[in-house]
């Protein structure tokens, strides 16, 4: 009866510890069961990225569809290179559509924000939107106002 | 002058053969690790003790920590408008740092002390002397479910108590500061990966498990057998193995979140 109660303490205790892995993994991490999902590749260069980083956000109209997997700098133009995986289903972007680097709030994280275009063709796997947005930089914004303000 | 260098030296000396007999004793024992079938009881015992008895000091701990840090978070961030940032602190600070610590030093107070003084106590009591006389391999029957009991539940300990944490945090930040329980959510899950921030607080704390397990059964298997050598061996447990985590803390979170 004793050894019964004590096993049925320490099966309490591995459950409790299980339910916390579940818990942190789910609620806390945000990890999706469904992260097999279906992805594809769509490439974006930028004259400037800003504090774009890897695991950034893309979304159209404010929904997220995907996020920033890489970011390399193109040897030839010097621009950034990001590489972003969108899930499969939003597959109907046309080869038109534009792509800006965009702030959440004033000093909240980056994110890319695509806004679809009205062309036939869509965007396949591996493609390049070309027409890009940079970043904001805060510095070159001052930087244009008081050079402006010196001219008047 | 000789007799002072000779005082370094022998100092010196005693260090290192302290440093190989427990390590020698550490792997001793990982091989004396009985069959599942046979030392499943005295393992399960241990389990109870170290683990289950544990519990109360981790989750009322686990509460308030979470619950202050939030209420600091709070104050600090609402300087900047950035209030609702207080989730994605909450668990960052939980997950990556104060979980592993915190248990482990917990776990070091509570279980390891009483591991220390109830092996010290079976050596002075020459407990341990009859079960070798009986042929009974004291580091098998002794030592090595403990050792493992230690390095199984302290991982398990530490998940309870950042989900605790967690969960005291988000009463203070949400139902007392009104934070919109939605914003607490999103920041928390966009900003905390479970690949980078979850796994590495786990790997911290079975490096802790391991460290602190070791500490507290060597301590005790190599105490002075008299009343004051256990009192000397249980707070040599507590001091080291509370350095020994700060330490390695701060080599393992170089490691992890460094990025060099």
């Amino acid at each position: 009866m004793q050894i019964r109660m004590l096993e049925a303490g320490v099966g309490l205790f591995m459950l409790a510890g299980i339910i916390s892995l579940t818990v942190l993994a789910l609620n806390v991490s945000g990890l999706t069961l469904s992260s097999g999902q279906e992805t594809y590749t769509l490439y974006a260069a930028f004259e400037n990225i800003g504090g774009l980083t890897k695991r950034s956000k893309v979304t159209v109209a404010g929904v997220t569809i995907g996020r920033v997997t890489d970011i390399t700098l193109d040897k030839n133009r010097f621009a950034g290179v990001v590489e972003m995986e969108i899930q499969a289903e939003y597959n109907e972007f046309t080869t038109d559509s534009t792509a800006a680097i965009l702030t959440a709030g004033l000093l909240g994280e980056k994110y890319i924000g695509i806004v679809p275009g009205a062309d036939e063709e869509f965007l396949k796997d591996g493609e390049v939107i070309n027409d890009t947005q940079s970043a904001i930089v805060l510095e070159e914004l001052i930087g244009r106002f008081l050079f402006n303000k010196a001219n008047n | 002058m000789i007799e002072r260098l000779r005082i370094l030296g022998r100092s010196g000396l005693d260090i290192l053969a302290i440093q190989g007999r427990s390590a020698i004793f550490v792997v001793q024992s990982l091989y004396g690790i009985p069959s599942f079938r046979k030392g499943g009881r005295l393992l399960m015992e241990q389990l109870y003790a170290v683990g289950v008895l544990s519990l109360p000091i981790i989750v009322v701990s686990g509460m308030f920590i979470g619950m202050v840090l939030s209420l600091q978070g709070y104050t600090i961030l609402v300087k900047f408008g950035a209030e609702q940032s207080v989730g994605q602190m909450l668990s960052l600070s939980l997950v990556r740092e104060l979980g592993p610590v915190v248990t482990a030093l917990l776990f070091a107070g509570r279980a390891g002390s009483s591991l220390t003084a109830e092996i010290g106590l079976m050596k002075a009591t020459e407990q341990l002397t009859s079960m070798e006389m009986l042929g009974v391999d004291p580091l098998r029957y002794v030592i090595a479910p403990r050792l493992l009991a230690g390095f199984i539940t302290m991982p398990i300990l530490m998940l309870i108590f950042n989900v605790v944490g967690i969960w005291g945090g988000y009463l203070v930040a949400v139902d007392w500061l009104d934070i919109y329980e939605g914003s607490f959510w999103a920041n928390m899950q966009s900003a905390t990966s479970f690949d980078e921030d979850v796994m590495n607080g786990i790997i911290k704390s079975i490096v802790f498990a391991f460290v602190i397990a070791w500490i507290a059964v060597f301590q005790g298997y190599d105490a002075k057998p008299t009343s004051e050598g256990i009192g000397v061996a249980t707070t040599k447990t507590v001091v080291y193995s509370s350095l020994a985590v700060l330490g390695l803390d701060f080599v393992l979170t170089a490691i992890m979140f460094g990025d060099f």
